[in-house]
């Protein structure tokens, strides 16, 4: 249905439209003046320097794997991290715990894990479906490297970049 | 059994139905779309009913004072409820029968047991095997709850057992169903599996000199409705939702168990039954299921390669086929010898047999294959097509009579050129010297063997989980294949290779797909007229009466 659009009414000085010109023109020369004489900055002179600091709790940096405070590698190779992984960037072939081991209760552990961090687009779905607290995204944001096979993080990578997270459930203690 | 035409009356929540005389109670439910959870109930086995998964309400006619039924305004009798759930799994129905499987009573009871089982199982999905496909997770899920009352310690129990050479037992994920104690007991006649202790501490072992080495032990696996059982060759191998499921049959005997090839990423990773009670019922051997890992295996031939000197030198499918027809128009007709394999499926075995034809030689065979049969599934022939290498014409009545005067033939120099395909000629007595004598050895195969070492032409092809086709069981059943995965490399389908070596004779014979073989197959094969590749469907057709005997094999 066609209807008609209110027009605001227009003042003189608006009609005349140059004041509205000048009064602009006059809030850059204020910024000019204040960033020429020093009292304001709004550049951040990356990457000599950080916003690391100021980077809030939550932030979805890199995806990594951490220890717990016994040592212990907590990804069981699951593999749900691979299922849920929306541009599947994540590789784990599991192997078994040896019989020996301090941990054989818990049976399975990832022999290799890798993660594709050209295809990784930082969702954080592998973090959220991890049933062990096994895989959490870090505030590494700076992944470079010069070639495609330095940008697959290996399990060594990803534990260097995880390091150990203390305060999480155990379920895998002999009484449970 | 009763007379199989008595029909009963039977109400399923309001509905009145009419079943079989001797249907089971959960059967009956079933079949009027009603579906009963259970765990120890199969359809194969006895039904003990120690689950209690399956309880619903059941009720029988009332009675009058004259013991007449009741009946009400409908004209249908009336039910007495009996106040108490019953199981539905060991008890047939009967005429007027009334059952309710969405009460609140029973939603109550599965709920309840769901929780008992759930008391003593550890919550270890994330490495359990089985997850993904786990009645104890599903139902969870739909009758459960969400979390435990449960405070006290779990009872321990064995873990990480080997119960077997294939098997590992977890005694804390089982739920005491016994249905591999039933399997072992009335399927494989090898009662080796049992319960011991008692109430919670209960726990499933073998007996205590044996071990659940059977050759069927893999079923129980199959069956086990939680992790309890796991096979050690599929063991933390993958998880099964990424698993490509593709239905096959199983082609180490002539058996041809119905399968399905569990695939992920262009490799094998198991092979499980599938149902079909003409073949397998829902079981399948050990050997015949692991018995797949050479596919996967990192010698797999790949290339077409042909003899210059005395070395194999990789060349193109091209250049490699026009070298084999050149070498097979050289010779005269009984000069050429052609040993196929009952490995192939039919369609490969028809083109073989029309190239035979083409070159005029009676010199052609298949290499029988036996072994010992038992009494369940394993059949003595352990080539799964013989039938259908006798039906079309490759063999006689007796296959690899013909092979004793190949051989001869190869030795005294009558037979100059040998087309072997999927068969290592050392199998019919000949040495590797005398197969590197031979002016001309075509070679089709997927592993080396003496015998592609010796070729002049060598052909990489496909094995079975990588083609499609067809074969006749033992007992005259036409069974199809399903290509699950791609062959490695630059290997082929046998069937396209040999008719590439048919038109490098003949020029273009109108052959595109496989389909088109298939057609022409059934053209040419009385017992076949009128079938298609897919008109066979996935469990089968009968093609040739049932045979009291099978065929002997040598």
């Amino acid at each position: 249905m066609p209807y008609t659009v209110s027009r605001p009414k227009l003042t003189f000085s608006e009609k005349a439209y140059f004041p509205a010109i000048f009064a602009g023109l006059g809030i850059t020369l204020r910024h000019f003046i204040n960033i020429l004489s020093g009292k304001k900055k709004v550049t951040m002179q990356y990457p000599e320097e950080k916003w690391d600091q100021n980077l809030p709790a939550h932030y979805r940096g890199a995806p990594t794997l951490v220890r717990d405070e016994h040592g212990r590698e907590r990804c069981v190779a699951c593999q749900l991290c691979e299922f849920i992984c929306p541009p599947r960037a994540i590789t784990i072939h599991p192997g078994e715990i040896p019989i020996e081991d301090r941990w054989r209760k818990v049976e399975k552990f990832p022999q290799e894990f890798q993660i594709d961090m050209i295809r990784c687009i930082y969702c954080g779905l592998c973090e959220e479906v991890c049933p062990e607290q096994a895989i959490f995204l870090r505030k590494d944001y700076a992944i470079t490297g010069l070639t495609r096979q330095e940008m697959v993080h290996d399990k060594k990578k990803l534990y260097e970049l995880g390091g150990v997270m203390t305060g999480l459930v155990h379920k895998w203690n002999d009484k449970k | 059994m009763s007379a199989p035409s008595e029909l009963l009356n039977v109400q399923i929540d309001g509905i009145w139905h009419q079943f079989q005389k001797g249907t089971r109670v959960i059967e009956a439910c079933a079949q009027a779309g009603k579906f009963v959870p259970h765990y120890c109930y199969h359809p194969k086995l006895s039904s003990p009913g120690n689950c209690r998964m399956c309880l619903i309400e059941i009720g029988m006619p009332k009675l009058g004072p004259d013991r007449k039924p009741e009946t009400g305004t409908d004209g249908k009798p009336l039910i007495n409820w009996i106040p108490r759930p019953q199981i539905s799994c060991a008890q047939d129905i009967s005429e007027g029968m009334g059952i309710r499987t969405e009460s609140p009573m029973v939603k109550e009871c599965r709920n309840g047991v769901m929780e008992f089982l759930l008391i003593n199982h550890p919550l270890d999905c994330p490495i359990c095997d089985q997850a993904g496909e786990c009645q104890l997770q599903e139902y969870s899920v739909e009758f459960g709850t969400a979390g435990s009352r449960f405070l006290e310690e779990k009872v321990k129990k064995p873990k990480r057992v080997e119960i077997g050479p294939r098997v590992t037992l977890d005694d804390e994920r089982c739920i005491l169903c016994s249905r591999c104690i039933r399997f072992m007991k009335e399927v494989a006649h090898d009662d080796v599996l049992g319960f011991v202790s008692r109430g919670s501490h209960t726990y499933l072992t073998a007996h205590p000199d044996r071990l659940l080495d059977s050759n069927y032990s893999l079923n129980t696996v199959d069956i086990c409705p939680v992790g309890a059982l796991t096979s050690s060759d599929f063991r933390f191998k993958m998880r099964v939702w990424f698993l490509k499921e593709t239905k096959s049959i199983c082609t180490s005997c002539a058996t041809g168990c119905n399968t399905i090839i569990g695939t992920r990423q262009n490799q094998v990773f198991r092979q499980t039954p599938r149902e079909n009670d003409a073949v397998n019922s829902a079981w399948m051997c050990d050997y015949g299921r692991l018995n797949y890992h050479y596919v996967n295996s990192t010698d797999r031939l790949q290339t077409p390669q042909i003899r210059e000197g005395q070395e194999l030198v990789n060349t193109t499918w091209n250049s490699a086929l026009v070298k084999a027809g050149e070498e097979l128009k050289q010779f005269s007709k009984d000069g050429i010898a052609v040993v196929a394999s009952a490995k192939m499926t039919n369609e490969e075995l028809w083109l073989t047999k029309n190239l035979t034809e083409l070159v005029g030689t009676s010199h052609c065979d298949i290499i029988p294959r036996s072994g010992a049969a038992d009494d369940i599934l394993m059949s003595a022939d352990r080539n799964p097509n013989t039938l259908g290498a006798q039906l079309i014409g490759l063999t006689g009545e007796k296959p690899g009579l013909r092979l004793k005067d190949i051989a001869e033939g190869v030795r005294s120099g009558t037979i100059k050129a040998v087309l072997a395909l999927g068969e290592d000629l050392t199998q019919i007595g000949l040495q590797a010297d005398e197969l590197k004598k031979l002016a001309s050895l075509i070679v089709l195969d997927i592993l080396p063997t003496e015998t592609t070492r010796s070729a002049t032409v060598l052909l990489p092809s496909s094995a079975f989980c990588e083609k499609r086709g067809s074969m006749i069981n033992i007992k005259g059943r036409l069974q199809r294949l399903h290509r699950a995965t791609q062959p490695p490399g630059a290997a082929r389908d046998d069937w396209e290779i040999v008719r590439d070596l048919i038109q490098k004779l003949t020029g273009s014979n109108g052959i595109y797909l496989i389909e088109d073989v298939f057609k022409q197959m059934t053209d040419s094969i009385p017992d076949m007229n009128g079938l298609s590749l897919s008109r066979i469907g996935d469990k089968g057709v009968q093609l040739v009466e049932e045979t009291e005997e099978a065929p002997a094999a040598i």
